[in-house]
């Protein structure tokens, strides 16, 4: 059985007289146990397929379901089975640490004490603060206690929409280090993020862009299909050599990524001297063949 | 970056308190005419204590600073006048139009009527927005957005503008183009004073400085930063320093 299964849903919203798709005939399964990333930017519709699938957004088309179960139907059912962390933080502000975890406990007819063992490797960090309110919670503390909420009543699923935007890279990485500790203990998971590098710490993944499903496969498959050769390339004036890679005759894509530029050549076998005596102005020129990364293909995917 | 390397903020010893609790702790840095300088921390450093003070709308406890030549204590509207500032939460109105944005922004920062019309038909058509001139933003694609947001927080030439977390959520090729404009800003002699949590964009910076419960633990390029940390990436650098970080946000 597969924890999540989504059949060719479509979401349309309408502000007066504008008709915006967010969800553009989407499909895609997750398998239990499965570590799911959905991976797109902002307005790419990963927040109403996240509300589809925890029942508090109706599709206009298709059909979707949650432990086998019926998203429209059942939802009843699927509420009592599965742990939402939507991305704005939506935890009581006014109540304490203590009494938020208490509080979503109570509703699923639960005790932090039954199912403590499952949040205390999170929780056990925010006990210092227990009596503190939620809404004076530093933003790496509200996203632990948040996940601790969603975890409380022991779901099958996790559903976590954008858990590390606005996140620095430290806390970001103990975030998916608590994910992989959850996934062992056989817990599905769907999460969404924009930062394409975190892309390579789900089992599976799908590339999403303005409502519509790129690509869904392992984040190696996915860099496999970028089929082109892709070079790294540096020289000491970085802003100057993009220009002139750009406008370079057998330039296919030319991007910058931190201390490199990616460039994309439109030939098979590329005559490397060619564009080496192109580039005879620039010092400190390094030119490396490289392997792309998820970033490279979900940018050659959008070109298309 | 100019040759004459031209100072536009500096502070010496730049502190904040509230009660006990120190914010930022004696901030002492300058940044040059043009440069592309990246403000980077952990959630919690400190950052946007840092910012308020250096755009002239939290008064420091101690210490000073200059921005472009004005004084955080007595010159706070000047320093207005002279910065631009825009960030990911809040960048233009949504319910006005482009065309009444930048009207606004103009009217806001003292230009004639003649010049925003000047200057509002350059960046029109620099960013190919004439069929889009009369909608209201709320119905632009956030990539567009953002690089609208930048635009207007240039529009009035200003020596320095704060860029807070511009590229949060923005598509990966946008990201990139949002950078094509900052570059190009720097070169038109605007410093850019940018916060990212992308750390490959912090690559782009010409000197990086990174806050780490409340002080700034590291100043240099990133080519200087990675080599003192002897470190292959931005990323390792940031984690050394702020994986001890005792503050969260």
């Amino acid at each position: 059985m597969n924890a999540i299964e989504v059949n060719n849903i479509t979401k349309t919203y309408s502000a007066k007289k504008n008709f915006v798709t967010a969800v553009n005939d989407v499909s895609f399964s997750v398998a239990e146990g499965e570590l799911f990333g959905l991976i797109g930017p902002d307005g790419s519709g990963k927040t109403s397929i996240f509300r589809i699938l925890t029942t508090v957004l109706l599709a206009d088309k298709g059909t979707a379901k949650v432990m086998n179960l019926d998203v429209v139907k059942n939802y009843t059912s699927i509420r009592n089975m599965i742990g939402y962390m939507p991305g704005r933080f939506s935890l009581y502000q006014d109540l304490t640490v203590e009494e938020n975890l208490n509080f979503f406990a109570t509703i699923f007819n639960t005790t932090i004490q039954e199912n403590y063992e499952l949040v205390a490797d999170i929780y056990k960090q925010l006990e210092p603060f227990k009596t503190r309110r939620a809404g004076k919670l530093s933003g790496g503390m509200k996203q632990k206690l948040a996940l601790s909420c969603a975890l409380i009543h022991k779901p099958k699923i996790l559903f976590l929409d954008e858990p590390t935007t606005g996140v620095d890279p430290v806390s970001r990485k103990e975030f998916w280090e608590m994910l992989k500790r959850l996934k062992a203990q056989g817990i599905s998971i769907l999460v969404s993020t924009p930062y394409m590098d975190e892309a390579n710490l789900c089992d599976r993944i799908a590339l999403i862009q303005t409502g519509k499903i790129l690509e869904i496969d392992t984040p190696q498959n996915i860099v496999n299909r970028f089929e082109k050769n892709l070079y790294a390339v540096k020289s000491k004036r970085m802003f100057n050599l993009l220009n002139d890679l750009r406008a370079y005759s057998k330039t296919e894509s030319c991007f910058s990524f931190g201390q490199y530029h990616h460039l994309v050549l439109n030939e098979e076998h590329p005559d490397m001297n060619e564009l080496k005596s192109y580039l005879k102005d620039h010092t400190e020129l390094e030119i490396t063949q490289i392997k792309p990364n998820i970033e490279d293909r979900f940018m050659q995917l959008m070109r298309k | 970056m100019t040759s004459e390397k031209e100072i536009v903020i500096k502070t010496d010893k730049l502190t904040k308190k509230f009660g006990d609790f120190i914010a930022a702790n004696e901030i002492t840095f300058e940044v040059f005419k043009g440069e592309i300088f990246g403000f980077l921390g952990a959630n919690g450093a400190g950052k946007t204590t840092a910012m308020k003070m250096l755009i002239g709308i939290s008064k420091p406890s101690s210490g000073n600073a200059t921005i472009a030549g004005f004084d955080v204590y007595k010159e706070t509207e000047k320093i207005k006048k002279s910065i631009g500032y825009m960030s990911q939460k809040f960048s233009l109105y949504e319910d006005l139009t482009i065309n009444e944005n930048i009207q606004l922004f103009g009217g806001i920062y003292g230009l004639s009527d003649d010049e925003i019309e000047k200057r509002r038909n350059e960046l029109i058509n620099k960013l190919n927005l004439q069929s889009e001139a009369d909608k209201l933003v709320a119905s632009l694609p956030l990539g567009w957005k953002q690089k609208l947001a930048f635009s207007i927080a240039i529009f009035h030439t200003p020596k320095i503008v704060f860029l807070d977390e511009p590229t949060g959520g923005v598509d990966p090729i946008t990201r990139r183009q949002f950078w094509d404009m900052i570059y190009e800003a720097s070169h038109n002699g605007i410093t850019v004073f940018v916060t990212t949590h992308y750390m490959d964009e912090a690559e782009y910076c010409d000197r990086v400085s990174i806050m780490v419960d409340g002080v700034i633990k590291a100043l240099d390029s990133p080519a200087g930063l990675k080599k003192q940390f002897n470190a292959n990436s931005m990323d390792e650098v940031f984690i050394m320093l702020a994986r001890d970080a005792k503050r969260g946000e």
